[in-house]
């Protein structure tokens, strides 16, 4: 597993991300944040692992973990299609300007993200809303568990195959349902 | 109006009245100006003329930053690393850097379009004279040149007056591109507002560009009913041979196909195109054939189409001469602005010429002479087809399962593609003999042939992905309808109040380039349910392309199911690149002809009625070139909004609204100068669509205007809620936000929507007059 942007000629970064080597530690830091927020894109309709798509995977982690999920693109018809009802749907963009923005009280008006989690946009895209993010809201710590090393993140995976991603999140999976 | 540059010199003259001695008299222009209507308040702007206006934007649409780099390379302090609010060696940040970078793209892009205009009228002139009338579309289009009119103040009347429009646009790119040395602009807003100007400027060049073309060529003129031509690699008759013509400007294939019917030949040869060439061909010679969009380069010269390939200007891969090598297709390069490292044989004989591109004693030629390029490029085709026999560089079927095994699955195909194609499956499926993932990527893939650079096995991935794809490329023989260029006054009058008052529920404008993110298909599909849905429907470029590239279920394209006109329920191919000004044009048109406001030199009353009045969105599902971004930008300073397709996210800046911030949407009432909350209508200026389905709905949103009547409104949210059930399955959240008064909820959802509103503690509102502008209020109370 590389710690290389996966799309190759994205290498433009001062400030790398660190690398998440084990599920457990991306487990670990979602559970010390106070506010986390899971935003899904629309890659996760295109990702087949073990003959189911990778938004079933999502749908398993969502339901342990209880974080918010933001459905982007048209995922939140696909979320529902699966009985899972996400906690809001917003365009990619308008999300991650309002995460991006520190007075934004989060989704329930309570309090601002601590954590935002991405997973699922085409690569290009979510790396130019990490960058973003990165340079307009340092204070925010960002995450992705896709399958691809995201040098613009605070912390990623490193880049793995479908079947380590899968592995990768039945294990958080298991880990917020109360497993060792 | 006429200028013109007059010199005289008398050295000595006698006459009856006396001797004259070393007279000398200059007159710079003699102005004789028709134009009666009096001149507004912005006639030429300067960079910061409309500084205001764009300010007033910005605040409601504010920059979304997602910087590329993270540092700065222009200048030799650098690189400075810019990570999060530090500063470089010049004292810039960050946003002020990401908002120049976009700032000199919509630089290049309108310099592009500009120096092309430039090139055509320079050349029109010469061949036709500086009296020589403009004529867009006779008697039913008085309105001539809309965006110069709008922004110069200039009414063009001959083609002599266009090189003064071009003048004016010429000092515009210079300033721009001037305040993006260092130490020059320090905010970001001002690198913004500089970019809408620059993006303003864009659409008087390519409205230049297009009325000297459209008048002096023969194009179709504000034609609804513009020719139907034919469209795809299937419609290219092979036993001919083939002139393949690649590029933006279409004064080359003017030469050609002029020369093949003055020699009698034009039926013997094909003359075909690539990207905005093709159009302009189309709108002079409908025999001529458009094979695709600009993506589609290397797919076409590596299936050894063409017998010579002829390259204008813009848009055109600078490794076609050695791809063209590699079957023996002689190249032409025809334009200053891209001579591919061609022997400049302008000034040789015709003969040597094509002698030495027939027997492959050089592999191509720079010819700047359009009519030598024509006989040149004729004859060569003529002598060459025989020769090539069809030479190509495609592998057999069988070849290609051989090659498909040296494949290692090192998967560095896929990490260099821009869309991350699964192409390693694919591979590994043809090394197994099965071939159908091959060819479903060939429906997909935009011919970048960025895998190819990325494979350590070098396997030619591309070729192997038009193999498996050949079938269906030899069935691509499709319609587009020519390029109609300006909408007609006519026209305008008949969906002005319509669309102003809501009930045509919008104008959707499909513009731009072929880097889509699942291939051309989806343009077809939101065409067509937008043109369903009685929206009115423009295309143009590459666009235009991909939305003739498919058939109905009774076997119609786009072009032969809707009307070609700009009503409801129309769908109209505006033509080329710069023809994407009568867009603008258009929507500039229906202020001023159906609304009856000024247009001479007032910018800003124009842009505040379109913004607040005027349902149309602008789409670039595939864009990817710095022109895509100055058109973008010409249409952000109108305020109509502009959606991109996720590859646009590259432009690194989108212009977000707010629709939970009140403050946002507040309007002044121009009848009593109160201020008024309109709701999020446009939500936003620029924006992402992640996907072809949010992209329908987001397009459906952004119709919605402050202006709309209820029932235009109660309409457009009857599209918008069918929409977002259809496409993302739920009903929209933000329905209430939408909604004034009782009367704009759509009579068959009174029920459900009433709940959502008493929800969210809905309060009826006015309808107003709406207006960014205190001047433009009549009565402040």
């Amino acid at each position: 597993m590389s710690c290389e942007p996966w799309q190759c000629a994205e290498i433009a970064s001062t400030k790398k991300a660190n690398p998440i080597q084990k599920p457990e530690i991306a487990v670990a830091m979602i559970k010390k944040a106070q506010r986390p927020l899971l935003i899904v894109g629309s890659n996760v309709t295109e990702r087949w692992m073990e003959g189911k798509q990778a938004i079933e995977y999502i749908i398993d982690l969502a339901n342990a973990s209880k974080i918010p999920v933001v459905a982007t693109a048209h995922m939140v018809g696909e979320f529902i299609k699966r009985g899972y009802t996400p906690a809001a749907f917003w365009n990619a963009m308008e999300i991650s300007q309002r995460v991006g923005d520190p007075t934004w009280m989060g989704l329930d008006g309570k309090g601002h993200p601590d954590l935002v989690i991405y997973v699922g946009m085409p690569y290009y895209m979510e790396a130019l809303i990490l960058a973003g993010l990165k340079h307009f809201a340092p204070d925010l710590k960002t995450m992705t568990i896709d399958n691809m090393y995201h040098v613009h993140a605070s912390w990623s995976f490193p880049n793995a195959s479908l079947e380590e991603w899968a592995a990768n999140l039945k294990v958080m999976t298991s880990k917020f349902s109360g497993g060792n | 109006m006429t200028s013109k540059n007059v010199h005289v010199k008398i050295d000595e003259m006698k006459t009856n009245a006396g001797l004259i001695k070393n007279l000398e008299l200059s007159i710079g222009k003699v102005i004789n100006d028709n134009y009666t209507e009096p001149m507004g308040p912005t006639p030429m702007p300067s960079v910061t003329a409309l500084r205001d206006w764009d300010m007033k934007l910005l605040t409601k649409y504010k920059p979304f930053y997602m910087p590329d780099c993270d540092s700065c390379c222009l200048c030799t302090f650098g690189k400075c690393d810019l990570t999060a609010g530090k500063r470089g060696a010049c004292g810039l940040d960050i946003g002020a850097q990401s908002s120049r970078i976009v700032m000199i793209a919509c630089a290049i892009g309108s310099a592009c379009h500009t120096a092309h205009s430039r090139h055509l009228v320079h050349h029109l002139i010469e061949k036709y004279g500086r009296r020589y009338p403009l004529d867009v579309g006779g008697l039913n289009v008085k309105v001539e040149a809309p965006v110069s009119r709008l922004v110069t103040g200039i009414k063009p009347e001959t083609l002599g007056d266009l090189d003064d429009i071009l003048t004016y646009t010429e000092e515009q790119i210079t300033q721009i591109l001037a305040t993006a040395h260092t130490g020059q602009e320090a905010n970001n807003l001002d690198f913004e507002s500089k970019a809408f100007h620059i993006g303003m400027v864009d659409h008087v060049g390519m409205e230049v560009g297009d009325i000297a073309q459209i008048s002096t060529l023969g194009y179709p003129k504000a034609d609804p009913e513009a020719p139907l031509v034919k469209l795809g690699i299937g419609s290219v008759d092979r036993t001919k041979p083939v002139i393949m013509c690649i590029g933006h400007n279409v004064v080359p294939s003017v030469g050609i196909i002029d020369y093949a019917k003055d020699t009698k030949v034009d039926d013997k040869i094909e003359v075909v195109g690539l990207c905005c060439t093709s159009h302009d061909m189309t709108r002079y010679y409908t025999r001529a054939r458009i094979v695709g969009p600009i993506s589609w380069e290397l797919r076409f010269i590596r299936a050894g189409l063409a017998d010579v390939v002829v390259l204008d200007e813009q848009c055109i891969r600078t490794d076609v001469a050695e791809e063209a090598a590699k079957t023996n297709t002689p190249v032409i390069a025809a334009s200053e602005k891209n001579c591919v490292g061609f022997k400049n044989r302008t000034n040789d004989s015709t003969d040597a010429i094509v002698e030495d591109l027939v027997s492959g004693k050089v592999k191509g030629v720079l010819v700047l002479d359009p009519e030598k390029v024509g006989e040149v490029a004729v004859r060569v085709a003529q002598a060459v087809a025989p020769i090539r026999k069809r030479k190509n560089v495609l592998p057999t079927a069988e070849e290609v399962v051989a090659i498909a095994k040296t494949c290692t699955q090192c998967k560095q195909c896929q990490r260099n593609c821009p869309q991350d194609y699964f192409i390693p499956a694919a591979m590994k499926a043809a090394a197994a003999g099965d071939l159908s993932k091959l060819t479903d990527l060939y429906e997909v893939c935009i011919g970048c042939g960025r895998c190819e650079q990325a494979c350590p096995q070098k396997i030619a991935i591309h070729s192997l992905i038009v193999k498996a794809g050949e079938k269906s490329m030899e069935c691509e023989d499709n319609l587009c309808r020519s390029g109609r260029g300006a909408v007609s006054d006519v026209e305008i009058r008949n969906v002005g109040s319509p669309i102003v008052l809501g009930e045509i529920p919008g104008i959707v404008a499909i513009v731009g380039c072929s880097n889509y993110p699942k291939g051309g298909k989806d343009v077809y599909d939101i065409a067509r349910e937008f043109a369903s849905r009685r929206y009115i429907v423009v295309l143009s470029g590459c666009s235009a392309m991909s939305a003739g590239s498919y058939r109905n279920s009774e076997g119609k394209t786009l072009y032969e199911e809707f009307p070609g006109g700009f009503e409801a329920g129309g769908v109209s191919n505006v033509g080329s690149c710069v023809a994407n000004s009568h867009i603008a044009g258009a929507a500039i048109k229906v202020a001023n002809i159906f609304a009856k406001r000024p247009l001479r030199g007032n910018y800003e009353e124009i842009a505040d009625y379109i913004h607040n009045r005027l349902g149309a969105v602008g789409l670039a599902w595939g864009a990817y070139s710095q022109k895509a971004a100055a058109i973008g930008a010409g249409f952000w300073r109108l305020g109509v909004p502009v959606v991109v397709g996720p590859h646009g996210s590259k432009y690194r800046r989108m212009l977000l609204g707010r629709k939970e911030d009140p403050t946002n949407w507040e309007v002044l009432d121009a009848r009593t100068g109160e201020t008024v909350n309109v709701g999020p209508t446009p939500e936003h200026l620029f924006n992402v669509a992640e996907t072809k389905e949010e992209c329908i709905v987001q397009i459906a949103k952004l119709c919605m205007r402050p202006n709309d009547t209820w029932k235009g409104r109660a309409g457009k949210l009857s599209h918008y809620i069918d929409l977002h059930k259809r496409y993302l399955g739920v009903m929209p959240n933000d329905i209430h936000l939408y909604i004034r008064t009782m009367a704009d909820v759509p009579i068959t959802m009174k029920d459900e929507i009433g709940k959502i509103l008493e929800a969210n503690n809905w309060k009826e509102t006015i309808i107003p007059d709406p207006t960014l502008l205190p001047r433009m209020v009549r009565k402040m109370k």
